[in-house]
């Protein structure tokens, strides 16, 4: 497991418009593609000098892939990460302000405090 | 020596730009109360007739990030692009280019690490909406140079509120140090309580309004004892999974000092968050 991960990931895809669509359209394969092909880049690095082990589990990989904020959150996933990209992804298909954006946190009700450990 | 002639501590709400420029149907009902706000805070900063700005804010995870995370960093540049993709996309943010104050960059960066603050620096730093949107707000000429100073209230570890408290005062008394004669003034930003990507984000107000009410009367009297005896790292997570952002405040009680009650107060209570706004003159109330 890796929080870390999971938030590279998040980081690296809300920061990209291509990959923002690419998410929303087919997040099965953009996770997939992500992981085998960026995973283990090294921010800032040339390509030869990436890392060799990061890796998701199957219980993040399906978070990602099935756009399943409710479990990010329960992973320990990084609350700002997760809604900015979620919001770029689904705020588009509001039929009234902030719609989406409330039926995030209601999807979340369950969870109280302590919320998951965000430290990586 | 340089004069600090305003402390100036604020939110930095992203949507204030899209809901202030907004007419028509678009324009949300709070606008016109939110710009007469805003207008009134900005007038606080226009009597000081500062030279340059002295900036503290928190990089939402758009320049730094997990791999390489500062605690506190100085950005030292000729100029700083800014605002991002992702903030252009969201909250409607212009793309903006501020120039820096290279000086009073470096002398704060040695001064800094001199006074016992490991401090990181940045030649080539992008900056976000905890910065522009008080430029938005307080100063839309954006024609002054700036020194911007980024705090980590985001990614755990954090360091202990005391240790902001602590870099405000050393800010306050570097720049007093500074070998110049220009007019500074010290701008910072936070958050009171607040939640995002939560169960209780974006409710009819902010998360916790009594804490709200509490954090209000820290700031204005200056109340730096009573603040520190009940704000931890730990009891920060209950007014929001966001308010370790109320730390950025408390820097700027620091710099404003101990019992220094603020020259001028106001607040708003938004939908999903209290906005709160705070001007203190070190030397004394310009004339209006």
């Amino acid at each position: 497991m890796s929080k870390y991960l999971l938030n590279k990931f998040l980081f690296m895809v809300d920061r990209d418009p291509e990959l923002v669509e690419r998410y929303r359209s087919e997040p099965r394969e953009l996770v997939t593609w992500w992981e085998a092909e960026y995973a283990n880049t090294v921010l800032n690095c040339h390509t030869d000098e990436a890392s060799t082990w990061l890796r998701f589990d199957d219980v993040e990989r399906e978070a990602l892939a099935t756009h399943d904020h409710v479990k990010l959150f329960e992973l320990g996933a990084h609350p700002f990460l997760t809604l900015t990209l979620f919001i770029a992804v689904f705020e588009r298909d509001n039929t009234e302000p902030l719609e989406y954006q409330k039926s995030y946190g209601a999807r979340l009700a369950h969870f109280s405090m302590p919320y998951p450990d965000i430290a990586t | 020596m340089a004069t600090v002639v305003a402390v100036i501590a604020s939110t930095h709400h992203p949507f204030y730009y899209r809901a202030s420029t907004a007419t028509g149907e678009d324009r949300p009902p709070f606008a016109d109360e939110w710009t007469s706000k805003i207008l009134a805070f900005r007038e606080t900063l226009t009597r000081a007739r500062p030279d340059v700005l002295v900036m503290v804010g928190s990089d939402h995870f758009h320049q730094l990030w997990l791999d390489n995370m500062p605690q506190f960093l100085v950005g030292k540049a000729p100029f700083y692009d800014a605002n991002w993709y992702n903030e252009e996309r969201e909250f409607g943010l212009p793309r903006m280019l501020l120039k820096g104050q290279e000086d009073l960059s470096g002398h704060i960066l040695r001064a800094g690490l001199d006074s016992g603050f490991d401090l990181a620096f940045s030649n080539e730093l992008r900056i976000d909406h905890s910065i522009t949107c008080p430029i938005i707000t307080l100063r839309p000429e954006a024609d002054l140079p700036i020194v911007p100073i980024y705090t980590n209230i985001f990614a755990p570890p954090l360091p202990q509120p005391k240790r902001f408290v602590q870099l405000g005062q050393a800010i306050r008394d570097i720049v007093e140090s500074w070998p110049s004669h220009l007019r500074v003034a010290v701008i910072g930003t936070g958050h009171l309580s607040l939640e995002l990507g939560g169960p209780r984000q974006f409710g009819p107000h902010g998360p916790d309004p009594e804490f709200d009410q509490r954090a209000v009367e820290w700031i204005a009297n200056g109340d730096l004892d009573g603040c520190l005896r009940e704000v931890t790292l730990d009891s920060l997570h209950s007014p929001g999974n966001a308010t370790h952002g109320f730390m950025d405040f408390m820097l700027m009680m620091g710099v404003a000092g101990a019992g220094a009650k603020a020259d001028y107060v106001d607040t708003l209570d938004l939908f999903h968050t209290m906005e709160a706004y705070f001007t203190w003159y070190p030397n004394g109330a310009p004339a209006a």
